[in-house]
């Protein structure tokens, strides 16, 4: 990699079995229990879904938020390789971990998802495809972006089991996959608002709009941006780091202005389209615009650049509403503004819950091993360490 | 009639020679007005897959001076193809007969009888030799039992080998004479052949069918003297157009058989619903044919055996139409039915109250953590603290801590 100043990774260490990790565990073993029931049964056995609602939680949680969640790795991506700011170099690989769990949990829930999944391998044969499908074009696209991920992240695996030859090789052709790692999910995260833009009067006037791949696209890089400072933050609390406040701040700046370009997008058009009327009727779609809407413009005040260092808590507060006001935004999109028509109704099971939790469970868990056992953390310094050398064993959790 | 001079809408591309003599021929078309004519030349076009241009070609072919001739033979029969075509109303049989072609003879419609009918067949067919139109109904007795069949003293066989040599075009009209039909059934006493058994020399185009659908046959008439040539055939030289797909493919009940509605006997609920009769023997499945595409006798939709409700016994199809027996099930050629189907009503959803209890602890878990979160960072900043960091178990869980 072209590192503006040669970061030096290390493993964490310290014990994966801790007590958070044992509760995660629980959490994923109920959800295998929902999901073999799921593949025994079929997915009337475990779902609400129906033909009116034929995407549940398991697309639009895990799938279109749990992918935002996993564009920390574009957002910093964009942000280190082609905007050229090196400073921002100690987050890309935590940024690319969170991506890359985000993105494999993400392609998981689809095939859960899939009624038919032992089929699922069609949509990978050129003969077989339906080229005008904007599915197809977000599925082969996130597929893809899974597969340029791991070769993103293997670095850090070639680190660890010290191949320094093959990592020099791959090091030649890397910029390659960095640039599809940038390329990709611009793509599949506008389609992911194309989908949205194909279902017309079906959504919401208060959601549908032609400008659905744009802002999907601005609210999937400020959520990068916030969950890389939202996983900072724990990281900090969790292992006992120094924060990367200077940097985090910096990186606040940017999301205050894409979340600011988003709002006004998303009001400009919804003033000029007249559809704003619909947000004030008496409508549960109304309710969760104006949450979602206040959510966002909360955010965007913490944010904003003040003239003193922004507190830890006011990065923590601000990258969390902004986490909570884009998965609104896009569960608003996915279901609550969606109506396919009379009579149908939709809210998740307790199995499509439990299921969710432990597939996020799980990416948790796996983020904690990693951290621990491979170099994904910059170095702190040992000075710094020796000062809080007072808890050596690291109860740590996330 | 020249106060309907129209124009008539005919495209700058609908070829060949302007229509004519149409109107002063407006007497011979049987009382039918020359917009209605040229309609039903257009619906011709249209059954046969061809442009609607074309209706203009075919109808200056069926209203040439010279109609073509056409020799009727009729075998081992029931006289239900000729009956079928007196069930036909564009054209209707006698416009046919006396305006489009020349039948010349035919045992049942002739005029004529006895030596006079037969001497007047083999004068037109000396006149007309390499040019008129054979069609053949009902099966051929052959071998030792070829005498079971005979007209005028002349053994049916015969009859037909005779005539074909001279023949434009052959035409078997009907199962019987297409692949044998009832009288080929086991144990075929008369030794009952097919039109093209008999004439292996020749293509002998099939139009099967207990009887055929009467446009099918008038169709190919109208391409044969339209185009001068026969419409495309299939390998048991059927017309494609009108046998060229199963019926299980068009039938109108087919949107119960994927979904597994079935009639499981005469009467039962599903019988009277309309549901798919399959199990009721139906042979749609393995038999070709377009009968849900076009019905019969011209009053609309449904008009078909299993638009009424009797399975389809396959009567165009050379071993299933009196072959198998009309209550065993269809050899199915396209997809089974799936031993599990979709219910007939769908659910539309539903809330249980333990869901919403979950996904509210879910919640309150989350936002519980992140208020232990804010007041750790709010009391003691970023450096760690000396008590044991992170909120809840449950907190891990929810999608807000995820990566």
């Amino acid at each position: 990699m072209a590192d503006v100043r040669t970061p030096k990774h290390a493993a964490l260490g310290g014990r994966i079995l801790t007590g958070p990790f044992i509760v995660l565990a629980a959490l994923a073993l109920i959800a295998t229990y929902f999901l073999v029931q799921r593949f025994v049964f079929g997915l009337g056995a475990v779902t609400n879904l129906s033909d009116g609602y034929p995407w549940g939680i398991w697309i639009a949680i895990d799938l279109v938020v749990g992918t935002a969640f996993g564009c920390a790795g574009y957002a910093i991506a964009l942000l280190v390789y082609i905007l050229n700011r090196g400073e921002y170099h100690p987050l890309v690989r935590p940024a690319l971990l969170a991506s890359l769990f985000g993105y494999a949990l993400g392609g998981l829930s689809v095939l859960i998802d899939l009624g038919r999944y032992w089929q699922g391998y069609n949509m990978f044969l050129p003969w077989l495809s339906q080229y005008n499908s904007v599915m197809l074009e977000t599925a082969l696209c996130i597929a893809a972006y899974l597969t340029v991920l791991m070769v993103e992240f293997s670095p850090v695996f070639l680190e660890k089991l010290g191949m320094r030859n093959v990592r020099q090789k791959l090091d030649r052709v890397l910029f390659i996959f960095i640039g599809l790692g940038v390329l990709l999910p611009t793509m599949h995260q506008s389609s992911m608002g194309t989908i949205l833009v194909i279902l017309g009067h079906q959504l919401s006037p208060l959601w549908q709009t032609q400008l659905l791949p744009l802002l999907f696209l601005v609210s999937a890089l400020f959520m990068g941006f916030a969950i890389v400072v939202f996983e900072a933050v724990l990281a900090s609390i969790g292992f006992r780091r120094p924060m990367e406040t200077f940097i985090l701040n910096r990186l606040c700046t940017a999301m205050a202005w894409l979340l600011l370009g988003f709002l006004v997008l998303r009001l400009a058009d919804l003033v000029f389209s007249g559809n704003i009327s619909f947000a004030f009727a008496a409508t549960l779609d109304a309710v969760m615009f104006w949450v979602e809407s206040a959510l966002h413009l909360a955010a965007l005040i913490l944010l904003w650049p003040r003239s003193s260092r922004p507190s830890a808590l006011r990065l923590f507060l601000s990258a969390l509403l902004l986490l909570v006001a884009g998965t609104l935004y896009r569960v608003d999109c996915y279901l609550i503004g969606y109506h396919p028509g009379d009579g149908w109704f939709y809210f998740p099971s307790v199995g499509e819950i439990m299921v969710t939790v432990g597939i996020f469970s799980l990416e948790v868990m796996l983020y904690l091993v990693f951290v621990k056992r491979l170099p994904v953390l910059e170095t702190v310094e040992a000075a710094y360490r020796e000062e809080h050398a007072e808890h050596p064993e690291g109860t740590a959790s996330a | 009639m020249a106060s309907r001079q129209v124009a008539i809408p005919v495209p700058s591309h609908a070829s060949d020679e302007p229509i004519g003599q149409l109107d002063s021929y407006q007497g011979a078309l049987g009382g039918v007005t020359r917009r209605e004519f040229l309609m039903y030349c257009t619906g011709v076009a249209a059954a046969l897959g061809l442009s609607p241009a074309l209706g203009v070609r075919i109808a200056n072919a069926t209203t040439s001076a010279t109609r073509p001739p056409v020799i009727w033979l009729s075998g081992q029969a029931c006289t239900g193809c000729t009956e079928t075509l007196l069930r036909a109303h564009h054209p209707t049989l006698e416009s046919l007969i006396l305006d489009q072609i020349s039948l010349d003879y035919h045992e049942t419609l002739c005029s004529g009888a006895g030596r006079q009918a037969e001497e007047f067949r083999r004068r037109s067919m000396e006149d007309n030799h390499g040019r008129y139109l054979l069609v053949i109904d009902g099966a051929i007795p052959t071998g030792d039992t070829a005498d079971y069949c005979k007209v005028a003293g002349e053994r049916f066989v015969d009859s037909v080998t005779h005539a074909a040599e001279g023949a434009g075009a052959i035409i078997a009209m009907g199962s019987c004479s297409s692949w044998g039909g009832v009288p080929s059934s086991q144990p075929n006493p008369t030794n009952a052949r097919s039109a093209q058994e008999v004439l292996p020399d020749h293509t002998v185009v099939s139009i099967p069918g207990c009887p055929p659908n009467p446009y099918n046959f008038l169709v190919t008439v109208l391409h044969y003297l339209t185009f001068e040539r026969l419409p495309e055939l299939d390998h048991r030289n059927r017309p494609r157009f009108a046998y060229g797909r199963l019926i299980h493919e068009n039938c109108e009940r087919r949107p119960h058989f994927d979904a597994g509605r079935f009639a499981r006997e005469f009467g039962d609920e599903g019988h009277r619903q309309g549901w798919c009769l399959y199990y009721l023997g139906c042979k749609g499945p393995e038999t070709w044919a377009n009968c849900p595409a076009i019905g019969f006798n011209d009053i609309g939709e449904s008009a078909w055996p299993v638009g009424i409700g009797h399975p389809c016994f396959g009567c165009t199809e050379q071993g299933v139409g009196f072959t198998k027996s009309i209550h065993s099930l269809a050899t199915l050629q396209t997809v089974t039915p799936p031993t599990a189907f979709p219910r007939v009503v769908e659910d539309q959803g539903e809330l249980s109250t333990a869901a919403v209890g979950v996904a509210a602890g879910v919640a309150g878990a989350a936002v519980g953590a992140a208020a232990v979160l804010a007041s750790r960072l709010a009391k003691h900043g970023p450096p760690p603290s000396e008590a044991p960091p992170a909120g809840t178990p449950a907190d891990k869980a929810s999608s807000d801590q995820s990566t």
